[in-house]
């Protein structure tokens, strides 16, 4: 069993008036790992990842046809989850079902000339030199590494009992290619561990490992030809050859999509998926609002981290914005658009003014929406939130035996007055300090996301005092956030275990030295990316993880009130 | 046990169209959970298991009937279950044991009721459900189905840890799923093999192949995962080896329209439409042989009337109890739609007739819940319910108080009730070996 331990700083808990328990900043595991040549980590490919493969191996317009399993969460990253998981008969029906129609779509008659590159010498009959030449190709992009003879063999030779079957060679390729999708070994991915220890003594991920960490880390997708070049050749062994393919990985478009892909993953923006407001209160909120929101947000970052190079701090404080018609409605803005008449809606730059206290992505619609109720906003969520997700900390579980009388609508207006109520009671008055005051800083926007100065008619009091410094309101939480030391070394922590599968105790003086090179860096996230890339302990075998936090298949917790720990110490 | 190449062997001897099913093995899927009639000679039919999860409880005062054993009369909160009091159990004051651990509100009694115990470290044992699958739903399509009524894909029903059953949200992708192109009507007159899940099933047979070498390159708790990727494939090379069979008669199936289902959202008037499609659909595969075992999920903590801030939950949390009521009225209003989506459920089951009797009449549903009274997140005075006598297995019509007693009692009985050959169930303080004789026939 694994253990976490500090990683920005301990809050001790005073949970509920309970003796006080450690807590802790989560997402570092202690070391299960010493000694002898360690094990390979396994994680099941995520829903994103399985498609960008495809797309890349196949083209874009490939069709799916089936649904993914739910991903699991573990230590705030469905990146980590990933090694916990496995494939329950339901996942496998739609694994085996997303192969068959992938498969048909790569051998129909509108397909097959490109794909593969040879011609059956009877379209009725097995060609296994014609099959084998296809195999070897798609099988070393799919697999991540060469196939061995014996998966060759077997490939080819189901599909030529395919096309005996079938009596045509196409469906014959077909089965063999639907049997290489639903194959564990393309679904999970698994580190191979090299056979020698390096030079300081430990053990580091034999060549092709290594291509698929670069890969899944820098464009969460299976290498392409040129890495699996550069893997098969020995250059990722060498310092110099890694540089050159983590250069140039860096500069391609593809980064985007990896930084997008973590952003998603850190922020849970998989939880949108079931994100709903209620529609007679918010009819402005629809799908498309949630989806604009998510990319809002998206846009948002990859303009200041990537497009402009900034700091990674600046996403909390930047005015600067992109906005949809659905989300100026939501936001009550007016936006110019530039395209003609009949044109769909696009995306306009958007700078809010600098008196507006709408700053920074804790004020989008993908923070104050995604963690609120579905008929109103929660001060209590949105804090938790920003605890866990922004800065790494844990926030325990509220404790059962709590009464609730006084929170109720009637009798208070505002959510700032029903929880002072709620808190006012004994076992609760230590319980929300740490959760609410960051939450009743965004009061200002409802449960969608709309900007709002009253509630129940009582005008909105969003000042607060956190963690030390008094706030006046959303801009002021973000400038906040922008301060906290917990910021960035929880993007640190984040971003090493997401490109690693996990960080454990012995990783502290990595994730120390990458703190300090990303401060060096003036914050610059691509710099940490690549350091991260560039360092021995990124190939070293991922940690034993700790137990996963949620799942997306279990069902959704239902705790509102959430308990936290008020003091804290270094 | 057939092995892979033997199979391929026989499979390359043949060609589309003949008789390939010769060459397979007799399945049991014509015999009962006995084992010793078959289903299409009419004699008694096999047994069904499902699970119903409510979260939220009920309200203390409110629920438990004064007279204990048969004959009672249901309290204010379950009187909508007059219509089938003779049919079911009130089990009344188990509790979940928590052993010193932290409570984690509307999880912990789920786990414990689901498994029988607190998972350590995320790993956890099976739940209830798949112990009772793995032997009543070996020869069926569907070794069970889950759905919920939320919109949520969430589900309590796990092979363990790291392999969760998700739910379907979907009627209309529930049907997809039974009623669609794979799907062999058992009172067909005519049966080919398909020639495609032949071929389906030759390419899964090499996917076997790789479980020796894969293995062998990770380490033991990745082993665990990867074999549950396996126990997986060999459910579904059963499910084809299934639809490859030409199905038994079975007299009451009958393939049901596509249904035209309510976007899956988690307002009361959706849920309760998808409520009774999910019925229906449910009681049709049971009918026609598809599955034996199956879990529902009503997803009581975002449950919302339209145009209300709160939900079901939050009113938990936020209604004072009313003074002159005695009882919180917008929870009451919750627990009194859910207790009627329940009956409605089971009407559907019921009204699926097999010649004098129902799909209900075999089935044992047991409806569990994660607190006792949500209001205060109580893990003890649990209401448990039990609908259906499983074929005459389980006596019905009694109001059981079970004061203090683990809610596992209730698994172990009907797990054992079912077939399951154990003596003990659950873990630490939630280990019992105390069989509710008081319901066993």
């Amino acid at each position: 069993m694994t253990r976490r331990v500090l990683g920005n700083g301990l809050i001790a808990a005073a949970v509920c008036g309970l003796a006080a328990l450690p807590i802790l900043s989560s997402g570092v595991a202690e070391s299960a790992v010493q000694g002898s040549a360690p094990e390979a980590l396994v994680r099941r490919l995520t829903a994103e990842q399985y498609q960008n493969i495809i797309a890349d191996v196949f083209g874009p317009t490939i069709e799916l046809g089936g649904r993914f399993e739910p991903d699991m969460r573990a230590d705030g990253l469905v990146a980590v989850g990933a090694s916990k998981v496995s494939v329950s008969p339901t996942g496998l029906e739609q694994y085996e079902t997303m192969a068959r129609t992938i498969a048909a779509q790569i051998v129909d008659e509108k397909r097959r000339g490109m794909m593969i590159p040879c011609k059956p010498a009877a379209e009725n009959a097995a060609d296994d030199a014609c099959t084998r030449q296809f195999m070897v190709q798609v099988g070393r992009l799919l697999y991540r590494r060469p196939l061995t003879g014996a998966e060759l063999d077997a490939y080819v030779g189901a599909a030529a009992l395919g096309a005996k079957l079938t009596g045509n060679y196409y469906d014959g390729v077909g089965l063999g290619l639907a049997g290489m999708l639903s194959s564990p070994k393309f679904i999970f991915r698994v580190d191979v561990t090299g056979s020698k220890p390096d030079r300081s003594g430990e053990y580091q991920l034999d060549s092709y490992s290594k291509a698929s960490h670069l890969s899944f880390f820098l464009w969460n997708s299976g290498p392409d030809a040129e890495l699996l070049d550069a893997a098969a050749s020995g250059d990722l062994t060498t310092k110099r050859g890694l540089a050159r393919q983590v250069e140039r990985m860096l500069a391609s478009r593809r980064l985007e999509a990896g930084v997008r892909a973590f952003f998603i993953d850190m922020f849970g923006f998989d939880q949108f998926s079931a994100l709903a407001k209620d529609t007679t209160l918010y009819p402005k909120f629809s799908t498309k609002s949630a989806t604009d929101a998510q990319e809002q947000t998206l846009k948002t970052i990859i303009d200041r981290v990537l497009i402009e190079r900034g700091d990674y701090r600046e996403i909390f404080t930047t005015r600067k914005t992109y906005l949809t018609q659905e989300l100026a409605a939501i936001y009550k803005v007016p936006l110019a658009t530039i395209q003609p008449n009949g044109a769909p809606d696009s995306w306009e730059a958007y700078e809010f003014a600098p008196e507006d206290p709408r700053a920074g992505i804790l004020t989008h619609a993908s923070f104050t929406a995604l963690h609120s109720h579905p008929g109103i906003s929660s001060p209590t969520l949105r804090g938790k939130a920003l605890r866990e997700v922004i800065f790494c900390q844990k926030v325990p579980a509220p404790p059962g035996n709590v009464e609730f009388d006084l929170v109720n609508n009637v009798a208070y207006k505002t959510a700032r007055d029903r929880l002072k109520a709620h808190a006012s009671e004994a076992v609760c008055a230590g319980c929300h300090k740490i959760t609410d005051p960051a939450g009743l800083a965004l009061e200002n926007f409802d449960t969608a996301g709309t900007f709002r100065t009253t509630e129940n008619g009582e005008p909105i009091d969003t000042s607060a005092v956190f963690d030390g410094k008094n706030i006046k309101g959303p801009a002021d939480l973000g400038r906040a956030a922008y301060e906290h030391p917990a910021t960035t070394s929880c993007l640190v922590n984040r971003i090493a275990a997401y490109g690693r599968g996990g960080v454990a105790r012995s990783d502290r003086p990595w994730l120390t030295e990458l703190e300090s090179a990303f401060k060096k860096s003036g914050y610059r996230l691509p710099e940490l990316m690549k350091a991260i890339a560039l360092s021995d302990q990124f190939y070293r075998p991922a940690p034993v993880q700790s137990a996963p936090e949620t799942s997306a298949s279990a069902p959704p917790r239902l705790g509102t009130v959430t308990p936290v720990s008020t003091e804290r110490r270094q | 046990m057939t092995k892979p190449i033997e199979r391929r062997a026989v499979l390359r001897s043949t060609t589309c169209g003949v008789a390939v099913s010769l060459g397979l093995p007799f399945m049991d899927c014509f015999l009962n959970v006995h084992g010793t009639a078959l289903a299409a000679s009419g004699t008694k039919l096999p047994v069904v298991f499902g699970t119903w999860w409510q979260g939220l409880g009920f309200t203390p005062g409110r629920w438990i009937p004064k007279k204990v054993g048969a004959n009672y009369e249901n309290n204010v909160e379950l009187k909508a279950f007059d219509p089938f009091r003779d049919r079911m159990n009130i089990i009344s004051g188990t509790k979940y044991f928590l052993d010193g651990r932290p409570v984690e509100t509307h999880t912990t009694g789920w786990q414990i009721a689901a498994t029988g115990a607190i998972p350590i470290g995320g790993q956890s044992g099976p739940s209830l459900d798949m112990m009772i699958a793995d032997v009543i739903g070996k020869t069926t399509r569907f070794r069970s189905l889950e759905v919920s009524l939320d919109g949520s894909r969430g589900s309590f029903s796990n092979r363990s840890g790291s392999v969760r059953n998700p739910s379907e949200p979907s009627p209309v992708a529930l049907y997809a799923r039974i009623f669609g192109p794979e799907f062999k009507d058992p009172n067909a007159a005519e049966f080919t093999p398909s020639p495609a899940i032949l071929a389906r099933q030759s390419v899964l047979s090499y996917l076997k192949d790789e479980r020796q070498q894969i293995m062998g390159m990770v380490g033991a708790s990745d082993r665990a995962r990867l074999d549950e990727y396996f126990t997986s494939l060999r459910q579904i090379e059963q499910q084809l080896d299934i639809e490859l069979q030409k199905p038994a008669p079975l007299e009451s199936c009958v393939v049901p329209g596509k249904p035209e289902e309510a976007p899956p959202r988690s307002t009361i008037g959706e849920v309760a439409k998808n409520n009774k499609l999910f019925g229906a659909l449910l009681a049709h595969a049971v009918a026609c042989g598809q599955t034996q075992v199956f879990n529902v999920v009503l997803g009581s903590g975002g449950l919302r009337k339209p145009g209300d801030a709160r939900g079901w939950h939050q009113y938990t949390h936020d209604e004072p109890v009313d003074d002159s009521l005695g009882y919180q009225r917008e929870v009451t209003s919750f627990i009194d739609f859910a207790n009627g989506a329940f009956v409605d459920f089971l009407r559907e089951l019921d009204g699926m007739r097999e010649g004098a009797g129902s799909v209900l009449d075999r089935t044992v549903i047991v409806w569990q819940t994660d607190h006792g009274y949500a209001r205060t997140h109580t893990m003890d005075n649990l209401p448990i319910l039990t609908v259906g006598s499983a074929g005459g297995r389980l006596r019905t019509g009694l109001h059981v108080s079970a004061p203090g007693d683990p809610a596992t009692r209730v698994g172990l009985t009907l797990q054992q009730a079912l077939g399951v050959p154990i003596q003990t169930w659950g873990a630490l303080s939630n280990e019992t070996s105390k069989t509710m004789t008081d319901i066993l026939a």
